[in-house]
Formats: C-alpha cells, sequence, structure tokens
C-alpha cells in the first residue's frame, strides 16, 4: 500500500473543475485509487460524486492510497493535481 | 405583488412569464417485469446516452459552462452511483426506480452539507430527470420555447439549461431557490443576463403574466401597474443607450474627469474592452503568460510579443501593467516552489521577484520594448509592495531598464499608512481593494468562513484609501483603484470622493459605473466619503451613504 498525504493548493479546494480534472485522472490511472480528507473515511477516487461530498478546501490535508506496480508513479501524478492552483489559469 | 430575492447586476426588465416545466414525477417503487439483468442493461445504455448527450452540450457551449456539463456527465457514470444503482436493481425494482433513489440518496447528502455543495444537488437532479426521461422515452426537461421574449420563472436552472439559453428570448431569470453562488447567479454574471434568485413566492407566478424584473433592487413585481411597466421601460431604453452609445469618457456632473478603465487577464480580451468604452486598461495581469509558458519563464521576445498585441488595441491611450503576481497559493515552480503555512502573507508578489530578479528584470526589459513600438501610454506597477525601500527599489530598476512611469499597488496597510514617502517615490499608486481587505482586517480572501469580513465598504479599509488619495493628492500625482470595489456603483462615487483619480474594473461593469458617476458633483463625493468614514462597520457605511443618497433625491 502506498501512500501521500497533500496539501490541497486550488483555491477553490476540490470542487467543481479541480475536483473534475482528479477524478478524471483518477480515473484514468492504472490502479484503484482512494481519497480521505485528514483522517475521515477513504472514497473511490475515481467518483466524482465521492470526491465532492468530502467537502475539501483550499489548504486541507488529504491522503491518497494505491497498490499494486505503478502505484508510486499514479500517485505522484495525482499528488502533482492537487497542488496545483487550476482556478488561477 | 412585490417579492424580493438577490438581484443580480443593475439591470431590468419586463415581459410575460414562462415557466420551466415541473420535474417529472418520482418512478413508481413497482417490482420489474423485465428482470434484473434487462433493467442493468437499460440502465447502462441510458447513463451512457445522458452522459455523452451532456458532453456534446458543453462542447457546444464552451467556456466555464464546458467544465460543469462534463463534471454532470461524470457524475451520470460515477463508479459509486453505479454500484448503488445495481444493489437497488438486484432488489428487483425498475431501472426508472433505482436511478431515481440512488441520485436521490446522494442529491441528499450533497444537500445536507449546504453551502456550495449544496447548490452541486441542482446539478445532480438535473441529471437524474435527464436520465430518468431517457428511460421513460420522453423529452428531457428544459428550458421551454416561445416565439416571443419571455421572463424565465424556475426553481432554479440546472447548468445544461443555462448553457443552452438562447438570450434573445430569455429577458431575465427569476429563481425561487438558489442563492448568489448558484449557476444562475453565476451565469447571468458572466452573460449579463437580468436575474433575481432566491425569489421564495417565485413559484407562484403563472405563465403568460406581465412582471417587472429589477435587478438593482432584487424584486419581482408581479400585476404591475402601467406606470411600473413604463418606469421599467424608460430604465430599460437608458440603460440599452447607456450600453450603445458611444461610451463618454467617465466624468462626474460638475465634469471632472474619472478615466474609466478595464481591468484584463490577457491580451486577447484587449480589443473588446476597448470596443465596449474603456479609456485604456488600468490593470493588466500578467500571471496567463508564465502559467501558460509551462515550467519555465517565457522568454523576452515571447513577452514582448504578447505585450505589443496589448498596446497596439489602446494607441495613445494608458496601459497600466501589472508585474508578474505569484507566490504559493499561486505557485510557478520556478518563483517559488516552498511550502508555506499562509502563502498570503509569504514570498509573494514584489517580494518573490526580488528574490528571482532576473525574471523580474526581462519582463521590464520586455514590456520597453514592446512600449518603444508602440503608441499606447505604458505604466507599470508591482504587487504586493510593503515597504518604502520596496518601492524605492523597484522605481530604480524599472526606470533603469527604461520605463517611464513606474508605481506601486497598494494592498498592504504599511504602505497606504506611508503613502506620503511611496508618492515622493512613485509615479502613481493603484490601490488593489481586494487585497488591502483582506491585509487591512486580517480575513482570509480565499476562505469561506471569514468571507463576510471582505467587504470593501469597510470604514478601516476606506480610510486607508484616503490616505493614499490624500498623500496623491499632495503630491500632484495619481491614485487608481483596481480592486472589485470599484465595479460597484455607489462605492465607486465614494472612492472618488477619498481621491481616487482613475477607476479600474472588469469591462462589464464599466456602463454601469460610468452613469452612477455622472449623477455626483466632487462635493457630493466627497460627502458621501466623509458618511462612509464616520460609520462603524461595512453594512452601516453602505446604508448611511444609501440613504444620503435617496434623501438626496427627494431634496
Amino acid at each position: 500500500m502506498v501512500t501521500r498525504t497533500v496539501r490541497i493548493g486550488s483555491s477553490h479546494g476540490l470542487h467543481a473543475r479541480p475536483a473534475k480534472l482528479f477524478t478524471q485522472a483518477a480515473a484514468a490511472a492504472p490502479n484503484p485509487v482512494t481519497i480521505a480528507k485528514g483522517d475521515g473515511k477513504a472514497v473511490n477516487a475515481a467518483s466524482i460524486l465521492g470526491v465532492i461530498s468530502l467537502g475539501v478546501e483550499f489548504g486541507d490535508y488529504v491522503t491518497l492510497s494505491s497498490e499494486g506496480d505503478g502505484a508510486d508513479a499514479t500517485l505522484d501524478e495525482l499528488t502533482e493535481l492537487l497542488v496545483t492552483d487550476h482556478d488561477q489559469a | 405583488m412585490r417579492m424580493t430575492g438577490t438581484g443580480i447586476g443593475q439591470g431590468v426588465a419586463t415581459g410575460p412569464v414562462a415557466r420551466m416545466p415541473e420535474p417529472l414525477a418520482t418512478p413508481a417503487d413497482v417490482p420489474s417485469t423485465l428482470g434484473v439483468e434487462a433493467e442493468k442493461t437499460r440502465t447502462l445504455e441510458s447513463l451512457g446516452r445522458v452522459a455523452r448527450a451532456l458532453e456534446e452540450r458543453g462542447a457546444k457551449a464552451g467556456g466555464t459552462a464546458r467544465d460543469v456539463l462534463e463534471a454532470q456527465a461524470m457524475m451520470a457514470e460515477d463508479p459509486t452511483l453505479a454500484d448503488s444503482i445495481d444493489d437497488l436493481l438486484g432488489q428487483g425494482k425498475t431501472a426508472e426506480r433505482a436511478v431515481s433513489e440512488a441520485f436521490a440518496a446522494f442529491r441528499d447528502q450533497l444537500a445536507a452539507m449546504g453551502g456550495y455543495l449544496g447548490e452541486r444537488a441542482a446539478d445532480l437532479d438535473d441529471v437524474a430527470q435527464r436520465v430518468i426521461a431517457d428511460l421513460l422515452g420522453v423529452p428531457a426537461p428544459g428550458v421551454p420555447e416561445r416565439d416571443e421574449p419571455f421572463v424565465l420563472v424556475a426553481r432554479d436552472l440546472a447548468p445544461a439549461d443555462t448553457a443552452l439559453l438562447d438570450l434573445d428570448k430569455v429577458l431575465a431569470l427569476v429563481t425561487s431557490d438558489g442563492g448568489p453562488t448558484s449557476h444562475t447567479a453565476i451565469l447571468a454574471r458572466e452573460k449579463s443576463i437580468v436575474a433575481v434568485v432566491g425569489v421564495l413566492d417565485a413559484l407562484s407566478l403563472t405563465d403568460g403574466e406581465t412582471v417587472v424584473v429589477d435587478a438593482a433592487v432584487g424584486a419581482v413585481v408581479s400585476e404591475p401597474t402601467e406606470e411600473e411597466v413604463t418606469a421599467a421601460r424608460t430604465r430599460i431604453a437608458e440603460r440599452a443607450a447607456l450600453v450603445d452609445a458611444p461610451a463618454t469618457p467617465g466624468a462626474l456632473a460638475d465634469g471632472t474627469a474619472i478615466p474609466l478603465l478595464a481591468n484584463l487577464g490577457s491580451s486577447k480580451a484587449a480589443k473588446a474592452a476597448a470596443d465596449g468604452g474603456a479609456e485604456g486598461v488600468g490593470l493588466f495581469r500578467t500571471e496567463f503568460l508564465f502559467l501558460d509558458a509551462g515550467g519555465s519563464a517565457p522568454t523576452i521576445d515571447e513577452q514582448r510579443a504578447h505585450y505589443i498585441e496589448l498596446l497596439e488595441a489602446f494607441p495613445g491611450k494608458k496601459v497600466v501593467v501589472r508585474l508578474l503576481d505569484a507566490g504559493a497559493d499561486k505557485p510557478l515552480e520556478f518563483l517559488n516552489d516552498a511550502h508555506e503555512e499562509n502563502p498570503a502573507l509569504g514570498l509573494r508578489g514584489l517580494r518573490a521577484l526580488r528574490v528571482s530578479e532576473d525574471i523580474l528584470r526581462e519582463q521590464l526589459t520586455a514590456l520597453a520594448e514592446a512600449d518603444k513600438v508602440t503608441s499606447a501610454d505604458l505604466w507599470v506597477m508591482a504587487p504586493m509592495v510593503s515597504t518604502v525601500e520596496e518601492t524605492t527599489y523597484f522605481v530604480t530598476l524599472a526606470k533603469e531598464l527604461g520605463l517611464k512611469t513606474v508605481g506601486v499597488m497598494v494592498e498592504v496597510p504599511s504602505i497606504a499608512l506611508l503613502a506620503d514617502k511611496v508618492m515622493a517615490e512613485a509615479d502613481f499608486a493603484s490601490i488593489g481593494t481586494n487585497d488591502l481587505t483582506q491585509y487591512t482586517l486580517a480575513a482570509d480572501r480565499l476562505l469561506g468562513s471569514v468571507a463576510a469580513f471582505q467587504d470593501p465598504w469597510h470604514p478601516a479599509v476606506l480610510r486607508l484609501v484616503g490616505e493614499v488619495g490624500a498623500a496623491g493628492a499632495r503630491a500632484g500625482k495619481p491614485v487608481g483603484i483596481c480592486g472589485e470595489a470599484a465595479a460597484d456603483p455607489l462605492l465607486a462615487v465614494v472612492l472618488v470622493g477619498l481621491g481616487a483619480t482613475t477607476l479600474s474594473m472588469s469591462p462589464s461593469a464599466l456602463a454601469d459605473v460610468r452613469a452612477s458617476l455622472s449623477r455626483y458633483t466632487l462635493d457630493e463625493a466627497r460627502r458621501f466619503a466623509d458618511i462612509a468614514l464616520a460609520a462603524s462597520g461595512a453594512a452601516e457605511a453602505r446604508a448611511a451613504v444609501t440613504a444620503a443618497v435617496a434623501s438626496r433625491k427627494e431634496n
């Protein structure tokens, strides 16, 4: 099991466009990924409803988990998305 | 009867009501006659069709709407939702019923969370209705079609509806649900549609009856009198004349010139702003150049080409360019990749540029070169300046590299309080009211829980604006406003009373601010400013000035 704890860089948190971009990337990844806010329950990162309902805001910490071959690379890619501020572009 | 809600913008409209069709009835909970596997197949096909249709509408709509519609398409095919639908189908329910129950469970969960998430519940409801309509083989609920223009009355509009609204037919939008951050409100703002949202009694309006919708006061009048309709038509004509007339330069009633400038985020929008009556650019943000350049800073050549495109749209006019404004909250890895606990108080704006002085020098050089080959009057300013020493540093460097008019943004209270010393060094100051409010009230402007503090009407903020205005007047140097405060037609007058000599705003706000300024003299603006400064809070300041305006009209 590989995990990463990441601080959200998007100024509008993880909903709307950032949630869409993140979920799309998680769905395209070869390994199943879960995301949890703080110590909360982990949800399927490929589920936009699951991700939105976490209510993640700018500056919150979330933990991504995955396993299997390539899990490290998958989490690196998703981490990059989470620390980027998509709302400023 | 007069109903009230939250008005979006300053517009007014009148016309017949067209009600949005009520949602489909909830499918009955009866056992499936098709069998579990057949229901699963129907459901999958239907979810897929709806998702594709939403994606298609997104591609057609473009812009903000596209993201929202794509997100809705993803909701239709959400794996968590699919699991829950499968469970329900496994219990022998029909596809219609399973879809309805599964969506409703998620919808309730979002609605219970309130705020932004609560407002996403409407997006989800909309997807559910589309899937159920598809399963039933009936047309998807949508915007009513009429031959004549109408006032659309709905519970709330889903993005899929607003995206394809035929603006020629929609006179105004009225919703019973939804707040100022609902999609209806966001899209009304973006497309300049007259809208009043959150009108509790809106659904008592009936098809075909005439209403007056007044966004400026957040009111919907049903069964209006002939006088009310005539008054509305007069205002509609006045506003149309304001927008259509060749825009006159911004000025007060006594002729005092207050140039009205545009805030722009890319050179592509420059021509539209110039056509819309902007007398120049008061804030040109350069972040996009750097964000779009990928992992490194754009070259001098690339930057120069963009600046030339911008300056050529404003021949002979003033264009104020803000140097790259980045920090840990707007990360550019080549500038600052450190993790900061408080990015708003961290290495950002001029502080970050000073650490990477080569980037600052290149940007100033590209600007100076673009200035040489164009006829616009180029001014440059640094963001997030907090000391007089930083002011001296920036002004000296920019002049050394060939820039003629060099100023600073006032966003931090420290330099507003030392404005006399700042104005001795800089050629001008431009007040960024959003950040100035954030720093004065110590409230993170990106944090929803302290959003109520982010009000530029606060007398503490206005006093700081007054300090800068007075210092500018003593030094004989211009003081601009380039925050959202300048787009508030009444606050704009107060800011002028405090000493602002130019106002810069998003181009869509120009016509309303121009009209507002033309109603008052400089003496009146100063009197309103005194009234606002004497208040003890933002709401009180706004109310006191509004009352002063109203009593002036009566006299």
